[in-house]
């Protein structure tokens, strides 16, 4: 097989500020424990502007990744802001069998194309707010939401997610950040 | 060893600290910023000893690096683009003075049209300047090449500067695992810094004093001399390295599938990472071809281009054009073969200003070559063709 048979291609939608570039790196660094040799970690390449609509990727391999083209056809997106589905086509591209992770109070079976992907869905603002995960009274949605990601990933683990995250911060902080993803894992719902 | 992952600027800013450099001086500019944001933060958390000069300028911080490399100093400095432009008068005195300095190059394009990604004119706008140059394109390869080019620059056969350039954003931004030697390993393989000459208040002489016609010719031939030596001692050093660490990115160049291939690909920087992925593709479809990732541009590794051509025809893509000519990379190679080969060389220009290349389009690029559709010099996939 080619050396792309392994890839998985993850698309992060957010917004300028809410930390979509932090999740990408965490979430690589949780899928290296896990023993995936290949992973890359990018921004959107140019400049971003707080509240203006931002992607970052995340590539996750068996080996050791040669691509260094941005990612076109994502096997898994996730949108840490709804409100940017009504102004971006997050589904742009996505492969066959591919699945999306949205942060948002509405069930799976609410968005029209749950038909065609995988839809998962977790109120990661809720679980931000709940466990006071606020930077200038912003909930910060993007830990809460890694622990939604091996729900529709097998690739990457609860327990290399938590222990990614309990390494990025200290202390109290770190350890909310840590009951975040465990709450958004348990809530996530994921469709048919 | 332990491995950490991390961006391409911050492996630069780890390998210059671990590297132990006596003076940085550097002013930031995008997208190099982040690797003196870096060495910043490590002198703020004591890590970095050495002395840390904030410049207003990139010929500034180029002349500061000079002065205390003339006096004996390690020395490390990064910039891109317009910020390497401004450096230019310095650059060539840097190598004419045979100062061991180490710099960051981070590909980036020029303006105007104002652009802040990747593309190799920068760089190859220095390929006269005496500089030793080499192309990264992965984050563990940025750390390995900084802290060899420290050996290889102060090697006493040696004593030039070298440039580590690497695309900007593609490796500068992106996260990648990188394994990290401990700090002693490093320093056993660095070596201490012996100048062969320096300023010194208890031993005064002048430097760069004026040369008679007669005798200039001679101080470029040394550098020439230097260059050449340096052409054999890139293969030890990075077999050393291999040795120790267990990572490998090639000597002068990377060979990738090259075994039994009637077409060889030769890419530079990141391009020549997406390509191994395209002859992957390609001998999956059993098409007979390889790859040759040049990883230096000065010296160029003219022998070696020559031995690839004995095996197969060349197809060279570029992420940079001399206006008037064709890609510089381009040209070397032909420059190289002139008189000893037959062999065809094929071309394309790709990627300038940070335009993405997928593998596809590298695909694509050898297919019209080895089906026979190719026409002529092309620049491939250009807006509005």
């Amino acid at each position: 097989m080619t050396s792309t048979s392994s890839l998985v291609e993850i698309c992060f939608h957010g917004r300028g500020g809410q930390g979509a570039v932090t999740a990408a790196n965490l979430l690589v660094a949780a899928a290296l424990r896990d023993g995936n040799k290949g992973v890359q970690a990018f921004p959107f390449f140019g400049a971003e502007r707080r509240g203006a609509p931002v992607r970052a990727f995340a590539r996750i391999s068996d080996e050791e990744i040669n691509l260094r083209s941005e990612v076109y056809n994502p096997d898994v997106v996730i949108v840490l802001d709804e409100s940017i589905m009504g102004i971006v086509d997050v589904l742009s591209g996505i492969k066959d069998g591919g699945a999306i992770v949205i942060n948002t109070r509405k069930s799976p079976d609410r968005f029209s194309f749950s038909k065609q992907v995988k839809v998962a869905t977790v109120d990661a603002t809720d679980i931000a707010i709940k466990n006071n995960l606020l930077v200038g009274g912003i909930p910060v949605v993007n830990t809460p939401i890694l622990g939604a990601v091996p729900r529709v990933l097998s690739r990457v683990t609860l327990d290399s997610i938590q222990e990614v995250v309990g390494e990025k911060w200290r202390g109290d902080l770190a350890e909310r950040n840590v009951k975040a993803t465990k709450e958004a894992y348990e809530r996530t719902e994921v469709g048919e | 060893m332990r491995v950490i992952i991390d961006t391409g600027n911050y492996i630069s800013a780890k390998a210059a600290q671990m590297a132990k450099p006596d003076v940085v001086a550097a002013y930031p500019i995008t997208p190099q910023t982040t690797i003196v944001e870096g060495i910043a933060k490590y002198v703020e958390d004591g890590e970095f000893s050495g002395e840390y000069i904030c410049v207003e300028s990139e010929h500034s911080a180029m002349s500061a690096c000079i002065g205390a490399s003339a006096a004996g100093a390690r020395t490390f400095t990064a910039t891109s683009a317009h910020g390497l432009l401004l450096m230019h008068e310095m650059l060539h005195w840097a190598a004419l003075a045979r100062l061991p300095i180490v710099m960051v190059n981070v590909n980036r394009a020029i303006g105007p049209g104002w652009s802040i990604w990747a593309d190799e004119n920068d760089s190859v706008a220095q390929r006269d300047t005496g500089w030793l140059q080499f192309y990264c394109s992965s984050n563990q390869e940025i750390f390995d090449t900084i802290i060899q080019a420290y050996r290889l620059a102060e090697h006493k056969d040696v004593q030039l500067p070298v440039m580590v350039s690497y695309d900007g954003f593609i490796l500068s931004h992106t996260s990648m695992p990188v394994q990290i030697p401990e700090q002693n390993e490093i320093d056993d393989f660095i070596l201490k810094r012996v100048p062969q000459w320096k300023l010194d208040v208890d031993n005064p002489v002048t430097h760069g004093n004026i040369i008679m016609p007669k005798d200039y010719p001679s101080i470029r031939r040394a550098m020439q001399d230097a260059q050449e030596k340096a052409l054999e001692l890139i293969p030890e050093i990075t077999e050393e390295w291999r040795k120790r660490f267990g990572t490998y990115h090639g000597d002068l160049v990377e060979c990738y599938r090259c075994d039994d291939a009637e077409f060889i690909l030769i890419a530079v920087g990141a391009l020549g990472a997406e390509s191994k992925v395209a002859i992957d593709e390609l001998r999956e479809k059993g098409r007979r071809v390889g790859l040759a990732r040049l990883r230096v541009f000065r010296p160029f590794p003219k022998q070696a281009v020559v031995e690839l051509a004995k095996k197969a025809d060349l197809i060279v893509l570029d992420r940079n054009i001399s206006v008037g000519m064709e890609g510089a990379f381009f040209s070397e190679v032909k420059a190289a073969l002139y008189g000893s080969s037959d062999a065809k060389v094929y071309g394309y220009i790709a990627g300038l200003g940070g335009k993405d290349v997928t593998y596809k389009d590298i695909e694509a690029m050898c297919e019209k070559v080895m089906d026979g559709k190719y026409k002529g010099y092309e620049w491939y996939d250009l807006e509005g063709e």
